[in-house]
C-alpha cells in the first residue's frame, strides 16, 4: 500500500468516526466516562507530583542549593541515636579555622537557634526563632532585606545588641508604626531593630520563614548561649564544587577536632541532596498509588470503549459489507474502527482535560501548582493508546467480516 | 476475449452436519460487451454463482478466471484490489452508505482506490452527470427517491471503469416504471461498450440482456443468446 492511499484511508476513516460519533453524541460521552475519570486522575495526579516538588525545591532553595551545614547530626541517619548523641558539641573553634583557612567557600557563618517571646510595648509574639549570626547570614541563607539594614561585621563581632526582624513580626509587634530604630524585648534582653527582611514564606507549608529574629553571633552566646554547640553554615564558591568544598570542609574538621586518621568523622556535614533524596522517595510512593488508580479507571474505561464498539461494529456489519465489496481491504476496515475508538477515547480524555482543569486550580490553593502542559501532552498519548488497544478485538472482528454475509445482514 | 472464465466449479457449504452443494460443476464464459442475465428461481445458486463472479467468495473447487488472472485462490486483500477495480456491483437494496452524500458515495470506491482527490472528484461528478444526477450530489440517500438511489448505485459501480457491471435484482426495490428506467440506462451503458451481468428471477428484467443463462438445482440449465430480433438461439449451436 502507498502512502498516499494510506492517508487516504486515515482521512476517511476519521470522516466516518465523526460522523459516527456524531450520529450517537449521548452514547459515545456516556462511554468515555471511564476514560474521563482515568484522565482527571492522570492530571490530577501529575499535577499534584508537580505541585509537591515544585513547593519542595522553592522550600529548598530558600536554604540555598549551595550551601553545607556542618552540625553534629547527619539529617536522615536513624540508626545510632547515642553514637551522634555523644559527639563533641561544635564550637566558634571550628567556625574561626573555617573561616580563615577554607579557600573553595563564599562565605561562612556560625549559627545557633533557640525560641523565645518577643515584646515590644503591649504586642507580644510567643515562639519566635531566635537566630544566632554574623553579617554573612543574608549572603548565605538567600534572603533579602525589606527596610533598614542587616546588622555590620563590627556589630556583629562587637555582639552588639543589635536584630534584624522577618516580615511576620514586623507586622505582629509593629501593626503601627516603623520598627526601625525600636528596642525589641527578646525573652529578658532588649535589641534594637535595624532592619526588616523580605517575607520568604513557608517552609513545605509548615513552619514561617518570616517569624524570625537574627541577632549577632556574639550577642546570642552571651545572652542565650547553650549548652548544645553551634552550627556552622558555609555557601560554597561554586556549586559545581560542591563535592569538593565539602572534602575541604572534613579536612579541615578533623584536624581541629583531633579525628584520629582512620578514625570515623565526629560530624556530619549535611546538604539539600539528602533531603531532596528523601523527598523523592516520598514522590516515588505517591506516583505509584496515583498511577495504580489511574490505570485502574484507565482499564474501566477501555472496557467501556471496546463494548460499545462492538455495538458498532455489529449495527454496522451491512456498511461493512457495502464497503467491502466496492473494495475496502481487511486493513482499510480495521483502520476505520481503530480510528473511531481512538477518538472516542480522544474526546473523553479532551473532557478530562477540560474538567481537571478548575480541580487543578483548586489543588493550588493547597499546593504551589499548575497543571503542566507535559502532564496535558501524556494524557493525550494516553487516551489515543487506550482507545487503540480497546479498538482492536472489535476493529479486528469488523475486517475479518465475510462480505458475502455482511451483505446480507439486516 | 473472454473477461470471465469458469470450469467446473463448485461450492458446498457445511450446514451442521449436513453438506449442500451450492453448485455443481459449473462451467461458462462471457465475453467483453456482452449483456447477460443469469437467471433462477430463489435456491437454484444464481446467488452463489453471482457472489462468486463478482469475487465476493471464491469456489470450492474448479477454476475461475478473470480477464485471464486465476482468482479462484486469491485471499481476501487480493480479491478486494479486483473488486475495486474490475467490478461495479449494483445491488437490489442499492446499499448506498447512509450517512454519505450522493458524490461520497460515488467517490468511496476511488478512495479504496487510492485515487488522489481533485481526480476523484472529477471522475464522481461525471459519473454522476452520466446518470443525470448532477443535480443531486449533495443529497443524502435518504433524501433521494428510489430509482436516484439506484441510479447513484449505477454511478458507483461505472465510476471505476470496470471491467463487468455486475447487478444483483437491480429493479427488485423498485415500481415498474422506475424499473424500466435503470433498465434503459443499462441499455445505454451497454451500447457504450460496457460489459454487463445481471442476476434476476424476473423473466421480464432478463429479457432485456442478450443472452440468458438459466440456472437450476445449481448447475448451468439452458445457456441461449437472444437476437436482437427476438429470436433464441442454444449458445451451444453459435
Amino acid at each position: 500500500m502507498r502512502i498516499s492511499d494510506f492517508i487516504y484511508e486515515i482521512k476517511e476513516g476519521m470522516a466516518i468516526s465523526f460522523q459516527a460519533i456524531r450520529a450517537n453524541k449521548m452514547r459515545s460521552v456516556l462511554t468515555t466516562l471511564g476514560i474521563v475519570i482515568g484522565i482527571v486522575s492522570v492530571t490530577l495526579m501529575g499535577t499534584a507530583i508537580e505541585g509537591l516538588s515544585r513547593g519542595f525545591n522553592d522550600s529548598i532553595s530558600k536554604l540555598g542549593a549551595d550551601v553545607l551545614y556542618v552540625q553534629k547530626w547527619p539529617w536522615f541517619a536513624g540508626g545510632d541515636w547515642w553514637k551522634y548523641r555523644n559527639r563533641k558539641d561544635i564550637k566558634m573553634a571550628e567556625y574561626k579555622a573555617i573561616d580563615r583557612q577554607a579557600a573553595l567557600i563564599q562565605a561562612a557563618t556560625p549559627a545557633s537557634g533557640t525560641i523565645r517571646t518577643v515584646k515590644y510595648q503591649d504586642n507580644s509574639s510567643s515562639g519566635v526563632f531566635i537566630i544566632g549570626s554574623n553579617e554573612k547570614y543574608l549572603e548565605i541563607g538567600g534572603s533579602s532585606m525589606d527596610i533598614g539594614r542587616f546588622f555590620s561585621q563590627a556589630e556583629a563581632d562587637g555582639g552588639r545588641p543589635v536584630c534584624v526582624i522577618g516580615s511576620e513580626i514586623a507586622t505582629n509587634l509593629f501593626p503601627h508604626t516603623s520598627p526601625l530604630g525600636k528596642n525589641l524585648k527578646v525573652g529578658n534582653f532588649t535589641f534594637r531593630v535595624v532592619g526588616v527582611m523580605a517575607k520568604q514564606g513557608s517552609f513545605l507549608g509548615m513552619f514561617s520563614l518570616d517569624n524570625r529574629v537574627v541577632i549577632p553571633m556574639q550577642a546570642f552566646l552571651q545572652r542565650f548561649g547553650t549548652r548544645h554547640g553551634i552550627e556552622i553554615d558555609v555557601k560554597a564558591k561554586d556549586i559545581k564544587q560542591l563535592d569538593d568544598t565539602k572534602e575541604e570542609l572534613r579536612g579541615i574538621l578533623r584536624k581541629v577536632r583531633h579525628v584520629a586518621p582512620g578514625a570515623e568523622d565526629d560530624f556530619a556535614i549535611n546538604q539539600q541532596e539528602m533531603f531532596i533524596q528523601t523527598f523523592n522517595a516520598i514522590g516515588l510512593v505517591v506516583a505509584g498509588i496515583g498511577l495504580f488508580i489511574t490505570a485502574l479507571s484507565l482499564f474501566v474505561g477501555s472496557i467501556g470503549i471496546m463494548n460499545i464498539m462492538f455495538v458498532s461494529v455489529t449495527e454496522r456489519t451491512k456498511e461493512i459489507g457495502i464497503r467491502k465489496a466496492i473494495g475496502a481491504r481487511r486493513g482499510t476496515i480495521l483502520l476505520q474502527f481503530l480510528i473511531e475508538a481512538a477518538s472516542l477515547s480522544l474526546i473523553g480524555g479532551l473532557i478530562g482535560i477540560i474538567i481537571s482543569y478548575p480541580l487543578s486550580l483548586l489543588l493550588n490553593q493547597i499546593l504551589p501548582t499548575s497543571m503542566p502542559i507535559s502532564v496535558v501532552a501524556i494524557s493525550i498519548v494516553i487516551s489515543l493508546i487506550v482507545g487503540v488497544i480497546s479498538g482492536f478485538l472489535p476493529a479486528n472482528r469488523a475486517s475479518k467480516m465475510d462480505p458475502v454475509d455482511a451483505l446480507r445482514y439486516e | 476475449m473472454n473477461v470471465i472464465n469458469i470450469k467446473n466449479i463448485s461450492k458446498t457449504y457445511v450446514m451442521g452436519t449436513e453438506e449442500v452443494h451450492a453448485l455443481q460443476n459449473v462451467s461458462l464464459q462471457i465475453e467483453r460487451g456482452e449483456y447477460v442475465a443469469i437467471m433462477g428461481p430463489s435456491g437454484s445458486g444464481k446467488s452463489t454463482l453471482m457472489n462468486i463472479v463478482g469475487c465476493l467468495d471464491t469456489p470450492t473447487t474448479g477454476l475461475y478466471e478473470f480477464n485471464g488472472v486465476n482468482v479462484s485462490d486469491m485471499n481476501d486483500n487480493e480479491l478486494a484490489k479486483i473488486r475495486n477495480k474490475e467490478i461495479g456491483f449494483v445491488f437490489q437494496t442499492f446499499n448506498l452508505i447512509p450517512r454519505s452524500n450522493a458524490l461520497h458515495n460515488v467517490e468511496l470506491p476511488l478512495i479504496y482506490g487510492g485515487v488522489p482527490a481533485t481526480e476523484r472528484r472529477r471522475l464522481a461528478e461525471e459519473a454522476l452527470q452520466h446518470v443525470q444526477l448532477a443535480d443531486r450530489m449533495h443529497h443524502k440517500p435518504n433524501e433521494l427517491s428510489g430509482g436516484q438511489r439506484q441510479r447513484v448505485a449505477v454511478a458507483r459501480a461505472l465510476v471505476t471503469k470496470p471491467s463487468i457491471i455486475l447487478a444483483d435484482e437491480p429493479t427488485g426495490n423498485l415500481d415498474t416504471k422506475t424499473g424500466d428506467e435503470i433498465m434503459a440506462l443499462f441499455e445505454e451503458l451497454y451500447n457504450q461498450g460496457n460489459t454487463i451481468i445481471l442476476v434476476t428471477h424476473e423473466e421480464s428484467v432478463a429479457e432485456h440482456a442478450h443472452r440468458i443463462i438459466r440456472i437450476r438445482d445449481g448447475a448451468v440449465e439452458r445457456d441461449e443468446v437472444i437476437k436482437k430480433d427476438g429470436a433464441v438461439k442454444t449458445a451451444a449451436s453459435l
